[in-house]
């Protein structure tokens, strides 16, 4: 940054030191720009040197695919009801691994928080240790854990759900401990005068406080983690992922599948998004029926 | 009222309350008992491969050398972890294998192996000496007296031996040896690097002496490890990520304007790029990298033009409420000097949402560097695709510890980065 204090004895030299910082700022600014418009497109030409397919040469080649899924969907438009009644299943086996592992995600995570929030720790000096813990689970994606764990336990939801709720404990464990330290202590203090252990006055004490926070974070990790149960699907963890990663192996004349799962797959991820967000809303607001 | 009608009141009210807060603890459970039975847990127990488990435990820090003798020709080969890439030139030995007439070779805890011209012989101490005649009529083993311990799977044509200090199969036609060491085997240089075997201070000298490049090289095109196509891995997984995000951010700004209430008053041109929005993101990363890979094939670019397609969507939400939330006054200000409306934007509203714009783009940076792996795993690309190669081989457990803690450094690195810019940036504090 520049000097922005400068000693003027006339208005004219005001002028031109004025502009003089101007002109020092402008340049800098424009730099800046350039080199990262320059990162930009060198890192662009650098992908599109990688990729198997080129840019342009695929760039034609985008509507392809949907328009054929799109035809074949029109075309077998009569047998789209009876495949939807056949993925249904793999959906709610989706929505169930995303429950579950928020579920249990958001308990661990909870307890997670209350022992890495200063003030409230079970045992304060290991404060440090249980945000490192959650650190951890939080910077390990969810797909390394699941391909690591089909190995042992073999295909199904259950490695999946175990994956994503590692990293949703990581995650919660975060987003809570900023909310816990908001929360009053008052509360805390005159259970303790009464005899009250740790867990009793994490329950009573702080949980009522932050339980409509606590909530609202939650309902944001499931919309999340039914994206994530998806895409682990597709790498060999069940539900409706792995039927679309057949479906697509299956190719051309089976598009009508793969058209039913995306409409399925679409349909409940703007469902549980709305629901959320509606229930959200009434959470922050405090709005009652 | 009453001092009963309180009392009755209140009971009530404590009655309401407990029922609640026993209905929720009961529901979860019941859910979860559920979910238990769903998934066939009893069932995947019954089937988890508990011996899988151990094998990806040792071997992710230990590896073995295989010595392996052709009992038709009476060869002997020695092979780190038995590959092509980890064996050792005819005639050219570890410290452990004498290499001779009778090939000696020791294990662990003085148990000792023998390939003799004909005879294998495998001395275990507080057991006995286990010999056999591999041939024609099968392994002709001939243990010590007594019951044959679990250890020793002994058949006609087939003996395993498998102790703490290694491993010995003889079949009919080929005898070997499994020696274990700690460690990741070859991590450094191969054992055609002249610098194999060489300890720290030696290499660093070597390169104080002007073999810096030659040392380099050999561990930059480690075979075993392939330390260049991790490095452009990693490289490739970030490169998605960022262009993916800054890219979103880019196409996501100016349908911002288009979808925010006090910018576009056209309720139309509102609701369609609202509604654009949501498409985007409710389509979902998964089935835009399944559609954009069939296009681009695999690669990296399709990993960062799914990311852009997706995060477009949930940038343009973030960014439209963000424009909403803006103070006219500053506006009515720059207005008032005559300015026109692209600098009224420019100098009125640019500077009071970068902050919030540039804090969600580097927390949607740091995000994407976790999802770019997971993209990259399906698409084709960087390290996810790496470490799903690594793990479908099932066998190569250290080269997947290696990409996990390559992995999580990545995403830490990346989150103290994008903290780290976020203080910069944003609170205007210094480094």
């Amino acid at each position: 940054m520049a000097d922005t204090t400068f000693q003027a004895d006339s208005l004219s030299e005001m002028q031109t030191g004025y502009a003089r910082l101007i002109r020092t700022r402008r340049m800098w600014n424009g730099a800046m720009l350039a080199l990262f418009v320059a990162l930009l497109v060198a890192g662009f030409m650098t992908a599109d040197a990688r990729n198997a397919g080129g840019f342009w040469n695929g760039i034609d080649n985008v509507f392809d695919f949907p328009v054929d899924v799109i035809d074949e969907a029109w075309e077998k438009s009569h047998l789209l009801p009876g495949h939807f009644a056949k993925y249904f299943p793999s959906l709610v086996e989706t929505i169930n691994i995303a429950a579950a592992a928020t579920l249990v995600g958001v308990m661990v995570g909870a307890i997670l928080s209350l022992l890495s929030t200063r003030g409230l720790a079970r045992w304060p000096s290991l404060v440090g240790l249980f945000r490192r813990v959650s650190d951890i689970l939080r910077a390990i994606p969810e797909i390394v854990i699941a391909l690591v764990l089909i190995f042992v336990l073999g295909a199904g939801p259950v490695p999946a759900m175990i994956a994503i709720a590692l990293h949703t404990a990581g995650a919660i464990g975060k987003l809570y401990s900023e909310v816990n330290e908001n929360a009053s202590l008052k509360p805390v203090e005159g259970l303790a005068s009464v005899g009250a252990n740790w867990s009793q006055r994490m329950m009573l004490g702080i949980v009522p406080q932050v339980a409509p926070n606590y909530l609202s974070y939650a309902l944001l990790r499931f919309e999340i983690n039914i994206r994530a149960s998806a895409i682990l699907g597709f790498v060999g963890a069940g539900g409706i992922g792995y039927d679309l990663k057949n479906a697509m192996s299956w190719g051309q004349g089976k598009f009508d599948e793969a058209a039913a799962i995306f409409i399925l797959l679409f349909a409940a991820i703007v469902l549980f998004d709305q629901l959320s967000s509606y229930a959200r809303h009434r959470l922050t607001t405090g709005a009652r029926t | 009222m009453s001092n009963a009608a309180i009392l009755t009141e209140t009971r009530g009210l404590f009655r309401r309350k407990r029922l609640v807060a026993a209905a929720i603890p009961a529901m979860i459970w019941t859910y979860l008992v559920y979910i238990f039975f769903a998934f066939g847990v009893p069932e995947m127990i019954r089937t988890a491969d508990t011996k899988n488990a151990g094998i990806l435990v040792s071997d992710s820090y230990s590896y073995k050398t295989h010595v392996t003798r052709d009992n038709r020709s009476g060869d002997i080969q020695i092979a780190i972890e038995g590959e092509r890439k980890g064996r050792y030139d005819a005639g050219i030995s570890p410290s452990w294998v004498t290499l001779a007439e009778t090939t000696e070779i020791l294990l662990d805890k003085g148990h000792i192996v023998l390939f003799g011209p004909e005879e294998i012989r495998y001395d275990i101490p507080g057991y006995g000496l286990v010999t056999a005649n591999p041939g024609r009529g099968g392994v002709n083993a001939q243990l010590p007296g007594g019951d044959v311990p679990d250890w020793i799977n002994a058949s006609k044509n087939r003996l395993t031996i498998t102790t703490t200090a290694g491993r010995l199969t003889i079949t009919r036609n080929r005898s070997e040896v499994f020696r274990y060491f700690t460690g990741w085997e070859l991590f450094f240089f191969t054992l055609d690097s002249p610098y194999h075997g060489m300890g720290l201070s030696e290499v660093l000298g070597k390169s104080v002496s002007g073999e810096a490049g030659a040392i380099w090289h050999d561990f930059w095109t480690n075979k075993m490890w392939r330390h260049s196509d991790v490095a452009w891995a990693i490289f490739e997984t970030i490169l998605m990520a960022f262009l993916g995000t800054v890219g979103a951010a880019l196409i996501a700004l100016p349908l911002a304007f288009l979808a925010a209430r006090n910018f576009t008053p056209l309720g139309a041109a509102r609701f369609a790029a609202r509604r654009l929005f949501d498409f985007l993101r409710g389509v979902d990363g998964l089935i835009w990298t399944v559609v954009l890979s069939r296009a681009f094939g695999p690669g990296p670019l399709t990993g960062a033009l799914a990311i852009l397609i997706t995060d477009s969507g949930t940038f343009g939400k973030i960014f439209s409420e963000a424009l909403e939330n803006v103070d006219d006054k500053q506006i009515e200000g720059i207005r008032s000097t005559g300015a026109k409306p692209m600098q009224r934007y420019r100098f009125g509203v640019i500077p009071q949402v970068t902050p919030i714009l540039l804090s969600q783009i580097l927390y949607y940076l740091e995000s994407n560097v976790r999802s770019a792996t997971i993209i990259g795993a399906i698409t084709g690309g960087g390290i996810g695709l790496l470490l799903t190669q690594a793990i479908i081989t099932q066998k190569d457990w250290e080269e997947v510890t290696y990409y996990i803690v390559l992995i999580v450094l990545m995403v830490m690195v990346m989150d103290t980065l994008s903290g780290w810019l976020r203080r910069r940036l944003i609170h205007g504090k210094p480094a």
